[in-house]
């Protein structure tokens, strides 16, 4: 473990920016989630119909879990944040965890650091103080934040370190993935199923009829923060188990950790082809190699998650009974019929997760450049742009595949719910309808790239602004021209709303041009920047 | 083949190239020697026309690098002095790839590449060494059929049995009458395979020339003890730094005239003999003047 304090502080040094942009993220959606939720439910009576109708609702709770105290506004108010705010920490607890033991690793660099006077596990703890310190200092200031939002203390700190939670076990689950292959993209990947498994099986338990498996709640880590049911019952004790939890994944950790190789992985590397395929012929084909696997996983989690919405989409408006909840559920969806909003709401938050897809499938440029690995293409006869519109191509068309095999998996679960076959083509039809604008933000990215490779980031920036406009955009009652400047905004919110042609033209048209931007920029500029 | 005179780039602030000078024959191996951080990377990325100069011109085939490069690197191969590949690939299949994006490759030559190369074709790129990811690069450039193979650094890593086998390669190529410019800061490297060496520091080629016209470059250090005082030195031409303490002698000496002195110490009876060549650097210190300055 010698070492570890000067490891510590080199990962501090390394994520000056990034742990700060996260926690403050975090925080201000919190505190900002806090603070208009006050205004929208003023009174007890308020609350109360509007949880009793978010309870009744199976999709909703799905999603993100129960309210166990009507009258709490806190509860009301964090929902989302408990739900699918856990989510994003724990994601960022996985990017932290991976970024400093696994991919140190792939690229060597620990091997630099592990010649020095380091003992072999002081990487390994050096990141899981990283990670745990983190979500620790999230807590702190997270109760803080709701405190001062006018939200009950008690509830505010629960709440806080119900997160920090879910931050340190999948600290430990990362920490344990990093072991298992050579690759940190595996690693992540496996760290990001294990969240979308555990997610799912709160979301079963959660909605199991009473002798239903309620206990599939009690496995998972997201499920035992929302047990703690802060600013309900404020159970501080459910805490202990994620703690238990943690440690045993660390000590595994730690054990696989000093039976293996630097470098290595538990799971043996298998040989491949001694020969490139078919394929391997163009930059195309490489492109293909290279996002095929991302882009099946991201796949397989849209295709569910439309079977699961476009599953109970039917059910919606039955467990709506009061004017309250629906004019709650307008307020989500914005269009007439209450099962058409809750399909074009899930449509949005589909497109916003492909979005994110193309952003960091074309952000591959970036790394192929860095990495250079870009310099090899471009020495043969591969010209820049037509390197680039290789990893292009894997964005637009990967978001068209998400797309449409979203609409289609919802289509076909929510036909066969109303015996309508014409649902299908409607529901493809409504998620193709996002392409163009989930283009625009590929576009910005490439646009950013072209210039100079640090600022593909422009497209991640582009998404979270957009995201907060468009959700707290009406809560904090922006102009019309601040919220158009999403291309979001700018998309018929299909099905319900009336379709039109000219939006999606546009948008298309707007992707084309910044595009086209980028690539010039890209052919003027020295490669490596 | 390659022409480029007072080439000029820089970074930020810092001036990479300064006025470079650089030529080479049709069917000659350059040695494109240099000191590192002199600006031999940045020289070869400007003739790949992925850098634009800022300053000077550069031509390949007599044409411009950086408006013409796609159609220019179909005729040349490139090995980056940092081999870096895609970690999920094998290395047989980033042989392919790159050679068919440069135009194919010879099957039989690649086989017998692999083979004397002594590559795991079957491997994931992530688990090879340095050197194996190196090999991997070499073998993707040295089994295509092109003109001009630019080849920055290309031993690093290599183990010196593999060393050899690359010098072997490089030979054949030569003597099919294809061009080769390497990069190296390694001196003994650029002796064994190069036809003319263009020497570069801070970004200026300070020499260019065959190895002959470069000898008085190779001179060796010897020190050495012997049993009788070792007398008057200076009638042996091509010896330097002399330092004499009765039977202590430390001097640098040229190659030819290693003989003469060596005769001039046996009379006096050797006890200790060291000889070893310079360094690059002791090179550049003694023959370029002033310290290689921080930069």
């Amino acid at each position: 473990m010698k070492g570890t304090v000067a490891l510590v502080r080199l990962a501090l040094r390394r994520d000056r920016v990034m742990i700060p942009v996260w926690l403050a993220v975090f925080i201000s959606l919190a505190a900002s989630s806090a603070a208009a939720t006050a205004s929208l439910y003023p009174t007890v009576g308020s609350r109360v119909l509007a949880a009793e109708a978010f309870n009744h609702s199976q999709a909703l709770v799905a999603l993100y879990g129960h309210i166990y105290d009507p009258t709490s506004l806190g509860e009301i108010a964090m929902l989302k944040a408990s739900g699918t705010g856990a989510i994003f920490v724990a994601i960022f607890a996985i990017i932290t965890m991976v970024r400093h033991t696994r991919a140190e690793e792939e690229t060597g660099r620990l091997e630099l650091v592990g010649s020095t006077v380091v003992g072999r596990l002081a990487p390994l703890t050096a990141a899981l103080l990283i990670a745990i310190g983190a979500s620790l200092v999230l807590a702190v200031l997270t109760g803080a934040s709701l405190v001062a939002a006018g939200l009950p203390p008690a509830g505010s700190f629960a709440f806080g370190f119900s997160w920090a939670a879910i931050g340190i076990a999948f600290a430990g689950i990362a920490a344990f993935c990093a072991q298992l292959t050579r690759a940190a993209r595996a690693a992540t990947g496996s760290a990001i199923a294990v969240l979308g498994v555990v997610y799912v099986l709160r979301a079963v338990g959660d909605t199991a009829s009473p002798g239903g498996p309620r206990w599939l709640t009690w496995l998972s880590p997201i499920g035992w923060s929302q047990q703690v049911r802060s600013f309900a019952e404020n159970r501080w004790w459910v805490l202990l188990i994620t703690l238990g939890f943690a440690i045993v994944m660390v000590a595994v950790t730690y054990l696989v950790a000093t039976r293996r190789d630097l470098g290595a992985g538990l799971v043996p590397d298998r040989p491949g082809p001694a020969q490139g395929g078919r394929t391997l012929r163009s930059v195309m084909g490489l492109s293909w190699r290279l996002h095929r696997a991302s882009l099946l996983a991201w796949a397989i989690g849209f295709v569910l998650l439309g079977l699961v919405f476009g599953g109970i989409a039917s059910n919606v408006s039955g467990f709506l009974d009061s004017q309250q909840a629906r004019d709650m559920f307008t307020k989500l969806g914005g269009a007439k019929g209450i099962t058409d909003a809750f399909l074009a709401a899930e449509l949005g938050f589909v497109a916003t997760a492909a979005a994110a897809f193309g952003i960091q499938a074309t952000m591959r440029l970036r790394s192929e450049e860095n990495g250079q690995r870009a310099e090899s293409l471009l020495a043969t006869g591969t010209g820049r742009v037509r390197w680039a519109s290789s990893h292009i191509a894997a964005a637009i068309l990967g978001t068209a595949v998400l797309a449409v095999g979203t609409g289609l998996a919802a289509g076909v679960a929510h036909a066969s719910q109303v015996h309508d076959a014409s649902r299908v083509g409607a529901l493809v039809g409504a998620a193709v309808a996002y392409l163009p604008a989930v283009w625009v933000l590929i576009a910005i990215t490439v646009a950013g790239y072209g210039f100079r490779p640090r600022a593909a980031m422009a497209g991640w920036i582009a998404l979270a602004a957009f995201v907060l406009l468009a959700q707290f955009g009406p809560l904090l009652e922006l102009p019309q021209w601040v919220m158009d400047l999403s291309p979001f905004a700018h998309v018929p919110k299909l099905p319900g709303a009336e379709f039109s042609w000219l939006p999606l033209a546009l948008l298309t048209a707007v992707a084309a041009g910044t595009t086209a931007v980028g690539l010039a920029a890209l052919r003027r500029r020295d490669i490596p920047a | 083949m390659i022409e480029a005179s007072g080439l000029v780039k820089n970074f930020g602030q810092t001036r990479a190239l300064d006025g470079l000078d650089l030529r080479v024959n049709d069917g000659e191996v350059h040695g494109f020697l240099g000191p590192n951080g002199a600006g031999k990377t940045t020289t070869i990325r400007i003739l790949l026309g992925l850098l634009r100069a800022d300053g000077g011109k550069a031509s390949i085939f007599g044409r411009d690098p950086w408006t013409d490069a796609v159609e220019l690197h179909r005729r040349l191969a490139y090995v980056p002095g940092e081999v870096t590949l895609w970690p999920s690939l094998t290395g047989g299949e980033i042989i392919d790839l790159l050679a068919r994006l440069r135009g194919g490759l010879n099957p039989t030559r690649r086989a017998e590449l692999l083979d004397r190369f002594d590559l795991d074709p079957t491997k994931k790129a992530r688990a090879y060494s340095k050197g194996n990811r190196q090999k991997v690069g070499l073998i993707a450039a040295l089994a295509s059929d092109v003109e001009l193979y630019l080849l920055d650094e290309p031993t690093a890593g290599l183990d010196p049995l593999m060393e050899a086998t690359f010098r072997d390669v490089v030979r054949e190529l030569v003597s099919l009458g294809r061009t080769v410019l390497l990069s190296s800061h390694i001196l003994s490297e650029v002796e064994a395979l190069c036809d003319r060496v263009s020497i570069v520091r801070l970004g200026r080629t300070v020499e260019t020339g065959t190895l002959s016209d470069l000898q008085h470059l190779t001179r060796t250090s010897v020190v050495a003890e012997t049993e009788r005082p070792i007398g008057d030195l200076s009638q042996i031409p091509g010896i330097h730094d002399v330092e004499v303490n009765k039977t202590h002698l430390s001097c640098q000496v040229d190659t030819t005239q290693l003989d003469a002195l060596l005769r001039r110490l046996t009379e006096a009876g050797v006890r200790t003999l060291t000889t070893r060549p310079p360094t690059l650097e002791e090179l550049f210190l003694r023959h370029y003047g002033d310290a290689l300055e921080e930069r």
